[in-house]
């Protein structure tokens, strides 16, 4: 019943193919689930919009779009140098995966540190609702509408970013092992997997930038 | 058996830790038995504490502050610390993996896992309970839950948010397992009807789950930090917030319904001997409720203040996802026309879903319909119709489930005439506690009030005598079961000859379930087949 000596299997699937399959399935089964976790934010985003676009807008102003845009480009290019470690992988190449790996290790840290010198700034300028909001410097008549377009903001990005650190901490895993070359093309789809991860976490920033950065009056 | 004993999961290794750190589905099913079991418990006192003080109309033996805390607690730990795991996260661990013919299920660590969250979900919400409990319902409606309530509502919303991703990981163990791991000829439409069940509940369960989660998160965010997202005074809309509770908790219903309906088609078909009559309606009437299902959420909202139109629309369609149910109950009772039927307890608490089921299914039109719910909104009609669903149905299913299959958990049998007899006096102690509520919420008593007007007391003394029999039921239903785990006569492999490929493994099963990877030639329930085979002559 014991089937020794295949590097990766594990002892309930019949072969590699098997258990490649079911990791498939068990992956888009949890992205599904998180279009939906994220579905149901973006919904309560949709109908404050709605109801507030004036408070929205002027909120949108108070981010600041470089900064937005900047993280949009290095997480797309997150995106290509993990497309590019499964091409290693599957490729037997062992030097090229270790490396496209280490570059979105690289790129998710710059994203988290950008987005800490984002926060660190709203901390200052006394934006951040429940902690230290304060409408009466704004210059918007219902300051309480912005301050729930912050809440909304924060609740957001705050989300995403966790999604991120979690990349970053399944990196943290993928990348020693990859370096004792126990990826091949036979077995490499956790690193499929971590991509697949990986390209919905940049999708959902792709959503994210325009719908609060770009609907600002400037 | 006479030789010695066989290798089964349960002797191949011992210990606590050999559990703890299982990765077997058998061994973690059964922790979750145990879990659901103290979970259980837990929830019954606080109901006890309800009925208890509904005995008068005055306030006689707790504040109206520890009243709301203790239906809240009945609440939130019976619906998501029970009745969500119970027959999935159980049964479903234990038997779904064995019916298709699989090792175990598609990813074992990522079941234990769940277990591990379960448990330490359970744990935040006991904590919230030794801090006092929650005072919110088990909604947590905001604003009250979001800024007024005083109440440890972080923790206890927290459990319930961390709960929900041990649904998701069974969700995605089992469509993960469905999909791949089914043995050679073991085709879709092979699938025994629980299987298919298990298949439909995890698609809400996948579907359904995250949005809660979202819910809470951004409710826990709101009281934790203070951000202003269901706040009112900032422009916050706590409507908005049932919409997306609803989202979740309505297809929640089917999350404990459709497994138990699952359980019925294999014991309606075990005790009647008899193929079950139109297989694939009832596959796609589960498939159809869990659809529909996600349709329906705004009539718990009829009024909350959403537009006639929604609540006309919500009405219509809550009107048809009674169909696919009703085809159910029908395919159940033409196989037990002419089967050769016998009613062993399994057999009588599937009985039992059917008629609470009807009761429970039938008074939903009333909540249904716009005009009559305006009227039974918030009273006790609602409160027995839920629970006609949810006990009666989930619990009925959950029940006949565990007798069903507990020869092949455990290795022993469960004490027949104690079985029917437990069953009858839930039965009985069942209508007893929830007819009357029927009458007193008809007439106007609302829910979720700790004093009543007097001439409710009547039904609240028959309602409160009938929970003690049920409570009594259930501690003997309990009593031995655990007795017959250690005390029970041996089971053999197939005691109900049921056809199914869990009844051609041993009793208790082999620790990779199957000596050889089995071969499925048959479609399910195929008696005629099976008996052929062993070349008995039945008719
Ligand atoms: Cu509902």
């Amino acid at each position: 019943m014991h089937r020794e000596g295949i590097y990766g299997l594990h002892e309930q699937f019949e072969d590699l193919a098997q258990q490649k399959e079911s990791s498939l399935i068990g992956m888009w089964a949890f992205v599904a689930q998180e279009v939906l976790f994220f579905g149901g934010a973006f919904f309560t985003y949709a109908v404050y919009r709605f109801m507030y676009p004036e408070a929205f807008s002027y909120g949108s102003s108070l981010l600041d779009v470089r900064f937005g845009a900047f993280n949009t480009v290095v997480l797309l290019l997150s995106s290509f140098t993990v497309a590019m470690a499964v091409r290693a992988a599957q490729l037997n190449d062992k030097k090229q995966l270790v490396g496209f790996l280490l570059a979105t290790l690289f790129f998710a840290s710059t994203f988290m540190g950008i987005k800490y010198i984002e926060y660190s700034s709203k901390y200052e300028h006394h934006l951040i609702p429940g902690i230290n909001f304060d409408g009466s410097h704004l210059d918007f008549d219902n300051p309480e509408k912005v301050e729930l377009f912050m809440s909304i903001y924060f609740a957001l990005t705050g989300l995403h970013g966790l999604h991120v650190l979690v990349g970053i901490l399944i990196l943290l895993w993928l990348i020693p092992v990859s370096i004792k070359g126990r990826f091949t093309s036979s077995y490499y789809f956790p690193v499929e997997i971590f991509g697949l991860y990986w390209h919905f976490v940049d999708i959902v920033w792709i959503f994210l930038f325009p719908l609060l950065y770009l609907i600002g009056v400037s | 058996m006479h030789q010695k004993e066989n290798v089964n999961y349960l002797n191949v290794e011992y210990g606590i830790k050999s559990w703890l750190f299982t990765k077997d589905h058998k061994r973690i099913g059964v922790m979750y038995l145990i879990a659901v079991t103290l979970f259980f418990i837990v929830g019954a006192l606080a109901a006890l504490g309800v009925r208890l003080e509904l005995l008068t109309p005055e306030g006689d033996l707790m504040s109206s502050d520890a009243y709301n805390r203790f239906f809240t607690m009945h609440g939130v730990i019976m619906i998501f610390l029970f009745l969500i795991p119970s027959i999935p996260a159980v049964l479903g661990n234990f038997v779904l993996p064995i019916m298709i013919g699989a090792r175990d299920l598609a990813f074992p660590r990522i079941n234990l896992l769940s277990w591990y969250i379960f448990i330490f979900s359970g744990i935040i919400g006991i904590i919230g309970i030794l801090k006092g409990g929650i005072d919110t319902g088990w909604t947590f409606y905001t604003p009250y839950s979001s800024i007024y309530s005083h109440t440890p509502v972080v923790l206890v919303a927290f459990a319930a948010f961390l709960v929900g991703f041990s649904s998701i990981l069974t969700g995605l163990n089992f469509i993960a397992t469905v999909h791949t791991m089914r043995a050679p000829g073991l085709s879709w439409f092979r699938l025994p009807l629980f299987v298919w069940a298990m298949y439909a509940t995890s698609l809400v369960i996948m579907l359904g789950t995250p949005v809660v989660a979202i819910t809470l998160v951004l409710l826990i965010l709101d009281r934790a930090v203070g951000l202003g997202i269901f706040n009112p005074t900032l422009g916050g809309d706590p409507v908005l917030f049932q919409h997306l509770f609803w989202f979740y908790s309505h297809p929640a219903v089917y999350i404990m319904i459709l497994p138990a309906m699952g359980v019925v088609s294999e014991v309606v078909s075990a005790f009647s001997r008899k193929k079950v009559f139109g297989y694939k309606f009832i596959v796609y009437s589960s498939m159809a409720i869990a659809v529909i299902g996600f349709l329906v959420w705004g009539h718990h909202m009829y009024t909350s203040g959403q537009s006639a139109l929604s609540g006309i629309v919500f009405s219509i369609l809550t009107v048809l996802v009674g169909v696919p149910t009703a085809v159910k109950i029908l395919n159940w009772t033409v196989t037990l026309y002419r089967g050769s039927v016998s009613f062993e307890a399994p057999m009588l608490y599937a009985l039992g879903f059917m008629g609470l089921f009807i009761i429970g299914g039938l008074t939903g039109l009333f909540l249904a319909a716009l005009g009559t719910d305006v009227h039974l909104h918030d009273t006790y009609f609602v409160v027995a119709h839920f629970h006609y669903t949810m006990v009666g149905g989930a619990i009925m299913g959950f029940l006949a489930g565990l007798h069903y299959w507990w020869p092949k958990i455990t290795g022993r049998m469960y004490p027949e005439f104690l079985g029917k007899f437990g069953a009858i006096v839930v039965f009985v102690g069942f209508h007893l506690t929830f007819l009357p509520q029927f009458v007193a919420g008809y007439l106007g008593m609302p829910r979720r009030y700790h004093y009543y007007v007097p001439e409710f007391q009547f039904y609240n003394i028959l309602s409160t005598a009938g929970a003690t029999i049920l409570g009594a039921g259930m501690i003997l239903v309990i009593g031995y079961l655990v007795w017959s785990a250690r005390y029970g006569e041996k089971a053999v492999s197939n005691p109900w000859r049921a056809v199914g490929l869990e009844w051609e493994t041993a009793s208790p099963p082999h620790p990779h379930n199957f000596e050889e990877v089995p071969r499925v030639e048959w479609d399910a329930y195929d008696y005629e087949y099976k008996y052929k085979k062993e070349g008995v002559s039945f008719a």
